[in-house]
């Protein structure tokens, strides 16, 4: 009843008609160019972006990665380098032997005790900012080997990680996805730290 | 090929050096008594030209441990398992062979360190792949540990 009587006295036309009315009189003037205090040179030559934007894309196309292959997860890595998979598309061709060039750790394989205390040294002497991936069921948990004496249920124990790529070993396609998804993280990156969110 | 030696014939020439040094013997095996280990593998390598230690295994029984030497002479192309034995006790000891053949002293360093036999006369007996603090010996069939998870 009450909509019917809504209807009929138009009343929801006359709340739209009047809505469009008073737009229509208070858009008169153009809302102003944000850069229009740049003169002409500097608007042809220069780009506007936030620090922290320019900051997280420059980093996440130049992840260069550090070689840490301790087991078979390896060869897949390999495999992704070349030239079929080719990682370069995402701007990590340059694998680097010194962890102080390097940005990326990949844990590729079976960490036992033994090795640990050298993959946390190695983790301490990349520079900042510096991001961890799990590649692997061993990486990830120990795998197969989680409950013997000598290898260690995750590398999480030892390093923190960012992104875990789970696959025993995982084919190329999901290593490439896992370092998509590693980029995704840094773009959300802010400037006074890493985002632990996510 | 290499040609397996007898045993019986092993054997009888250990005898006529060291009467009590067997206890048993097959068609390609030789078993000693662990005191007399080091003078029968003395006496192998010189009289057989048994050059070569191709590897050193631990069994773990349940009376005893047996210790298995496969032995080989390149010169000669012929081959022996030498074996011998020990208690299981707090403080299970063959003599160590390192003397004889440099190749044993890696081998002898995996058993102690995964078997827990101690080698008599080895240089540097350490453990070789777990570290010093590491509690027990991981290829015994009594060993329990690892994450309980």
């Amino acid at each position: 009843m009450e909509i019917e009587k809504l209807y009929i006295s138009g009343e929801l036309d006359q709340v739209e008609s009047d809505e469009i009315d008073a737009l229509i009189a208070s858009s008169k003037e153009p809302y102003p160019d944000p850069i229009a205090w740049l003169d002409e040179e500097v608007k042809k030559s220069a780009l506007v972006t936030s620090l922290e934007n320019v900051l997280n894309w420059g980093r996440r196309y130049s992840v260069w990665p550090f070689l840490f292959f301790p087991a078979c997860c390896a060869f897949e890595l390999i495999s992704t380098a070349m030239s079929r998979f080719d990682i370069s598309r995402f701007g990590m061709e340059l694998l680097r032997a010194s962890p102080r060039q390097a940005d990326l750790m990949l844990v590729a394989g079976t960490v036992t005790w033994k090795l640990a205390p050298a993959l946390r040294r190695l983790y301490n002497q990349m520079p900042e900012p510096k991001w961890v991936v799990a590649m692997g069921a061993c990486a990830i948990s120990g795998g197969a080997f989680r409950g013997s004496y000598s290898v260690v249920p995750g590398v999480n124990l030892i390093v923190p990680v960012d992104v875990y790529i789970p696959g025993c070993p995982p084919r190329p396609e999901a290593l490439l996805n896992g370092l998509t998804m590693l980029h995704r993280k840094i773009a959300k990156d802010t400037i006074l730290g890493k985002d632990q969110d996510d | 090929m290499t040609k397996p030696l007898s045993g019986p014939e092993v054997a009888r020439q250990i005898g006529e050096q060291f009467p009590d040094a067997v206890a048993e013997f097959d068609e390609t095996v030789v078993l000693v008594h662990s005191e007399k280990l080091l003078e029968v593998a003395r006496l192998l390598k010189q009289a057989l030209e048994l050059d070569y230690l191709t590897s050193i295994t631990a069994v773990d029984f349940s009376e005893h441990f047996e210790l298995v030497y496969h032995l080989t002479s390149i010169k000669n192309n012929h081959s022996l398992v030498l074996k011998t034995r020990c208690d299981k006790g707090e403080d299970p000891r063959v003599p160590s062979v390192v003397s004889l053949w440099q190749g044993a002293d890696f081998q002898e360093r995996d058993i102690y360190d995964l078997m827990g036999i101690s080698f008599k006369g080895h240089p540097n007996l350490k453990r070789l792949y777990l570290w010093q603090g590491f509690q027990g010996h991981p290829l015994r069939k009594d060993f329990i540990g690892g994450a309980q998870d």
